[in-house]
C-alpha cells in the first residue's frame, strides 16, 4: 500500500435545506485526493461550491453522502490536522497582530512568553516584524492576510486549506503573497488544498489543478498535473511555454462552465427581479 | 475653523444668552420687566447661589450622594445586563420564552416605578439605585445580547479551526465582542444611571442634586432651581468626559475610537 492520502473525499455530496424547505444540492459526488506534501488547487466558476468542498475537508460541514478521510481515518467533527485560511477577514479584531498569531499556541496550553516569542518569529517570516502591536484595522488587506497566514502556520498543521485567500487583494499584492506562500510551503511541504477562481494563479502555484463544473450539483470534471519545475517563482512561471499550453487546455474545458455559471447567475437575478416586480 | 476660534464663538453664545437674560430680568422696558424675577430669577442671583453652595460646602454632600447612587446603579445594572444578555444569547429557548416580558418591562416608563421602589426600599439611596438599575440594565442587556448574537461567522469558524473549545470561544470571541458592544453604549448607560438617581431623588429623598432642585422648587426659589440645574449639567458633562477617556482606552482596537480625529 502506498502512503495514505492527506485528504480523500469519496463521492461527497453536500446539500443545504433552504428557507422554503427545498433542498439545494451544492456539490454532487465529488471525489478528490490530496497526497501528503501535495499542492492542489480547485478552480471553478463563481458559486460552484468550491468553498463548500473546502468546508467539508475542514469538518465545518458534513456531507449528506460520501466519506471524508484524513490520513486514512474517517473525519469526525472538526479536522484537527488542518489549518484554514479564510476568504473573509477572520482575524480577531480586538487582538493585536502578535496576539492574533500567538493565540493558536496559547489555547493549546503553551506558556504566554513562549507563544509570543514564536509569534514574533512567524510575524518576521511573513515580513511584519515591525507591525506586531498593530490591531487588524490598522493593517492593509495584504498585511492582514500575512497575519492570517502566520496565525495558521504557527500551529504547524499537516494540511493547509485555503479559500480564495488572496481574492480581495490587488494583482501585485496577490503575486507577492503567492510567492510568500510558496516560499513558506517549500520549507516543510504540507498538503495544501487551495480554492481560487483564478486559473492562472492555480497553475502558477499548484502541483495539480482540479476543475469543478458550474453549480448546482457541481462535480469535478477535470484534473491536470502541472509540469512546471520547483522551486517556482510565479512571476516567471507565467512566462513559461508549458504554462501557456496548460492554461489553454484547461481553459477550453473551464470556459463553457464559466459561461454556464454566468447564465445561471443572471437567470437567478432575473427571476428574483420578476418576483419582486 | 481653528479650535480657538470655535471656542471663542461657543463662549460668545453663552455670554449673549446670559446677558439678554440678565437684561430682560432686571431692566424695565416699556414700563415693565419682561422676565419677572419671581418666575425667571436672573443669572447673577443664580451664580450667587451656586457660589454660596460651594463656599459653604453643602453642595459636596449632595454631589457625593448623587454620584454614589449613579455609580451603584451603573455597576449593578451593567453586571446584571451582561449576565442576562449572555445567558439569553447562548440559550435561544430561554430568550424566546422571556421575550414578551422583556419587551413589556422595557416599554414601561420607569418613572412610574419610583413610588413602588420608595415604598419597598425607603427614602434612602437604595430606591434611587433601583430606579437607575432598571434603566441601565436594559441598555446593557440589549447591547450584550446583540454583541454575542452578531459575532462574525468567519471569526467563530476561525476560532474553532484554531482549536478553541467552547469555553475558549467564550473568552476569546463572544466575551470581547459583547463587551465592545457594551462599551459602545457606555455614554447612554452612564447617562441613564444619573437620570435614575436624580429622578428618584426628585420624587422623594433627603439628599442629592434632585433633592436640592425639588426643595428650591417647593419654596418657589427659582434661583435655587436654576442653580441646581446648572450644577447638574456640569456634573453630567464631567462624567461624560470621564467616560470618553475610558472608552478611548478600552476600544483602541476599533477603527473609530483608535484614531484621535475630532
Amino acid at each position: 500500500m502506498t502512503t495514505p492520502m492527506a485528504v480523500a473525499l469519496e463521492d461527497a455530496t453536500v446539500a443545504f435545506r433552504m428557507a422554503d424547505a427545498r433542498v439545494y444540492t451544492a456539490v454532487e459526488q465529488a471525489s478528490l485526493t490530496v497526497a501528503d506534501g501535495e499542492f492542489v488547487a480547485i478552480v471553478g466558476p463563481t458559486g460552484c461550491g468550491k468553498s463548500t468542498l473546502l468546508n467539508v475537508a475542514a469538518g465545518l460541514l458534513k456531507p449528506a453522502a460520501g466519506h471524508v478521510r484524513i490520513f486514512d481515518k474517517p473525519l469526525n467533527g472538526l479536522n484537527k490536522d488542518a489549518g484554514y485560511l479564510f476568504q473573509a477577514d477572520a482575524l480577531f479584531p480586538w487582538k493585536t497582530a502578535i496576539d492574533n498569531v500567538a493565540i493558536g499556541l496559547e489555547i493549546a496550553g503553551a506558556p504566554r512568553a513562549l507563544a509570543l516569542e514564536r509569534a514574533r518569529g512567524w510575524l518576521a517570516s511573513v515580513g511584519l516584524a515591525a507591525f506586531a502591536n498593530r490591531y487588524p484595522h490598522m493593517l492593509s488587506g495584504g498585511q492582514r492576510k500575512r497575519v492570517g497566514l502566520a496565525q495558521v502556520l504557527i500551529r504547524d498543521p499537516k494540511i493547509l486549506l485555503m479559500d480564495e485567500p488572496f481574492g480581495p487583494l490587488d494583482a501585485q499584492t496577490r503575486q507577492i503573497m503567492g510567492n510568500l506562500l510558496l516560499e513558506l510551503w517549500s520549507a516543510d511541504r504540507k498538503a495544501v488544498l487551495f480554492v481560487t477562481h483564478d486559473l492562472e494563479e492555480a497553475i502558477a502555484l499548484a502541483d495539480r489543478v482540479v476543475i469543478m463544473s458550474a453549480g448546482p450539483g457541481a462535480r469535478i470534471i477535470g484534473d491536470w498535473r502541472v509540469p512546471l519545475p520547483r522551486p517556482r517563482d510565479i512571476f516567471e512561471a507565467r512566462l513559461d511555454k508549458e504554462f501557456h499550453a496548460l492554461h489553454r487546455e484547461i481553459w477550453s474545458v473551464l470556459k463553457s462552465e464559466v459561461m454556464k455559471g454566468y447564465a445561471q447567475a443572471s437567470q437567478a437575478q432575473a427571476s428574483q427581479a420578476a418576483e419582486v416586480g | 475653523m481653528s479650535r480657538l476660534g470655535l471656542l471663542a464663538l461657543q463662549l460668545l453664545v453663552a455670554i449673549v444668552a446670559l446677558a439678554l437674560w440678565q437684561l430682560f430680568a432686571t431692566v424695565p422696558m416699556f414700563g415693565k420687566v419682561l422676565l419677572p424675577p419671581f418666575f425667571f430669577s436672573n443669572p447673577v442671583d443664580v451664580f450667587g447661589q451656586v457660589l454660596a453652595w460651594f463656599a459653604s460646602g453643602v453642595i459636596w454632600k449632595h454631589l457625593a450622594i448623587t454620584l454614589w447612587e449613579s455609580i451603584l446603579a451603573f455597576v449593578i445594572g451593567s453586571v446584571a445586563g451582561v449576565m442576562v444578555g449572555f445567558w439569553f444569547a447562548r440559550q435561544p429557548t430561554v430568550a424566546a420564552v422571556f421575550d414578551p416580558y422583556v419587551k413589556m418591562l422595557n416599554a414601561l416608563p420607569r418613572v412610574v416605578l419610583a413610588p413602588i421602589f420608595t415604598l419597598w426600599l425607603g427614602l434612602g439611596v437604595a430606591s434611587k439605585v433601583a430606579l437607575g438599575v432598571t434603566l441601565v440594565f436594559f441598555i446593557v442587556f440589549f447591547n450584550v445580547y446583540q454583541g454575542v448574537k452578531e459575532v462574525s461567522r468567519t471569526v467563530l469558524d476561525n476560532g474553532r479551526m484554531l482549536g478553541m473549545s467552547e469555553r475558549q470561544l467564550m473568552g476569546h470571541v463572544y466575551w470581547p465582542s459583547a463587551l465592545s458592544w457594551m462599551f459602545s453604549s457606555l455614554h447612554t448607560s452612564v447617562g441613564f444611571a444619573v437620570v435614575g438617581a436624580v429622578v428618584g431623588e426628585y420624587l422623594g429623598s433627603a439628599a442629592g442634586l434632585g433633592y436640592l432642585i425639588q426643595q428650591a422648587e417647593g419654596v418657589f426659589d427659582v434661583a435655587g432651581v436654576f442653580a441646581g440645574m446648572f450644577v447638574l449639567s456640569a456634573f453630567v458633562i464631567l462624567i461624560d468626559m470621564g467616560v470618553t477617556l475610558v472608552e478611548r482606552r478600552l476600544l483602541v482596537w476599533r477603527p473609530t475610537a483608535a484614531v484621535g480625529r475630532d
